[in-house]
């Protein structure tokens, strides 16, 4: 596989063209600032990486860079590594060779702390069969600080709230984990085949949150097939 | 903080699930009840083997919740999010230990002092069966939460479980049943209970390391 390397385009700023946007009720992104590091340094800084599972090289020599506020689509065909990647950079699977540095230190020196600097969206929803849409929220919402109402709302969820999840749809179950990303407070979103069973409503106010969560400086790494309801994207192949 | 609201919602989960609970408890009164059948009814003899049923049957009893302890959350993707809730992996561990105590070892504590009068043990023994199932049953739920992880994604994992803590568990059985034998001997029950002490010291930093670092590998 070649060298990757890909300079991801500047925030678009406020974009108001997604007419959801603003239904992000004010969370405040902890991007973390220290006098040591490098205030211009890029949020996310991938180089080299290459990942094993098992015997088998899934990818090698990837990389990019990433600004706040900037967005990342990961393509390419089924058992590329797009899922991989994705957890390596949530800190999950641990690349062979390699480094990504979070704002010009080296993300994985301290796993806890980069664990609270990403949400994580994968293939299965992590929603309890036998708890309410609410409940299921409750624990994230206490993490994150945010509020489950307005999460639930933010998703089209909140007329459901009391529904134990089993009885929710895969559809709604997806909107449901959506709503998670809507209580965090991390500033990497790591989204794996968001659209997954999404209606094109939900599709939508996906856009409308990505966007928000992007106008507040946070910044975007999505794995897809599909495409996405992202304005000015980069894009990556594996 | 954020070890207490995932405790809340272990629990909470526990509740909902609450049949599993009730089938630990339930399986631990009639394993209880087989022996009578099994050695005969005579007092003196169920008086004398009585703290050893206990012990034996709260072991089983607490083995068994424990291949879904992670099992679930490994399947629906939860477990990805409980490692990137900002806690070490230890401490989801820890957390869940915690969780597998309180809703399966304190109700087995409960049920122990019926089915110990059950069996006639001398009720002057109870209070020190009680100690030692006490302290036992936290370092069982230890244990097994370390037990678990290690088997997660293994296929047929809930029968390599017992056999992978079974025998970390038998220095458990030995001093719980010790302390009451000693006590039923007219001896002090003490060095028996601190020696239980002791494994709980040496489990409580260790589990759930150990688990910590295998549930980082299941989710590899």
């Amino acid at each position: 596989m070649p060298l990757l390397a890909c300079q991801i385009a500047p925030p678009p700023g406020l974009d108001h063209t997604h007419g959801f946007g603003n239904r992000a009720h004010g969370r405040k992104i902890a991007i973390q600032q220290s006098n040591q590091q490098n205030q211009d340094a890029p949020l996310l800084e991938v180089q080299g990486l290459t990942v094993f599972r098992g015997e088998r090289l899934i990818f090698r020599n990837i990389g990019f860079v990433l600004p706040a506020g900037g967005a990342l689509m990961v393509v390419g065909p089924n058992g590329a590594g797009k899922s991989t990647l994705l957890r390596v950079l949530a800190g999950l699977l641990r690349p062979v060779a390699g480094r990504f540095l979070w704002q010009g230190r080296d993300a994985l020196t301290d796993p806890v702390q980069h664990a609270r600097r990403v949400a994580y969206l994968g293939h299965a929803d992590g929603v309890k069969p036998t708890l309410t849409a609410a409940e299921n929220l409750r624990f994230f919402a206490r993490i994150g600080k945010g509020s489950v109402e307005a999460a639930l709302a933010a998703v089209g969820l909140a007329a459901l709230r009391d529904l134990p999840a089993r009885l929710l749809s895969a559809g709604q179950r997806r909107r449901l984990a959506l709503a998670r990303l809507v209580l965090s407070s991390a500033p990497l979103w790591l989204l794996d085949e968001p659209t997954l069973g999404l209606d094109q409503t939900a599709i939508a106010l996906l856009g409308g949150l990505i966007a928000a969560h992007r106008a507040q400086g946070g910044a975007i790494i999505a794995a897809t097939h599909l495409p996405l309801p992202l304005a000015s994207a980069a894009t990556l192949g594996l | 903080m954020i070890a207490l609201a995932m405790l809340a919602r272990e629990t909470q989960l526990s509740f909902r699930h609450g049949a599993d609970t009730l089938a630990a408890v339930l399986f631990f009164l009639l394993t209880g009840a087989l022996f009578p059948l099994a050695l005969g009814p005579s007092p003196e003899m169920l008086a004398r083997f009585a703290p050893g049923i206990v012990w034996v049957a709260a072991l089983l009893a607490a083995l068994l919740p424990l291949d879904r302890l992670f099992g679930a959350d490994f399947e629906d993707g939860s477990l990805d999010q409980l490692l990137l809730s900002g806690l070490p992996a230890s401490g989801v561990a820890l957390v869940k230990a915690a969780a597998h105590w309180l809703v399966t070892g304190l109700p087995l504590l409960v049920a122990a002092g019926p089915e110990a009068i059950m069996l006639r043990m001398p009720s002057d023994l109870l209070a020190t069966l009680l100690a030692g199932l006490l302290i036992g049953t936290l370092a069982l739920s230890l244990l097994g939460t370390a037990g678990a992880a290690i088997v997660l994604g293994a296929r047929r994992g809930g029968v390599l479980l017992p056999l992978l803590v079974l025998p970390l568990a038998t220095p458990i059985l030995i001093f719980g049943a010790g302390a009451v034998e000693a006590g039923a001997a007219g001896l002090s029950p003490q060095p028996h209970l601190l020696l239980l002490g002791a494994i709980l010291a040496l489990a409580l930093p260790l589990c759930p390391i150990a688990a910590g670092a295998a549930l980082r590998a299941a989710c590899e």
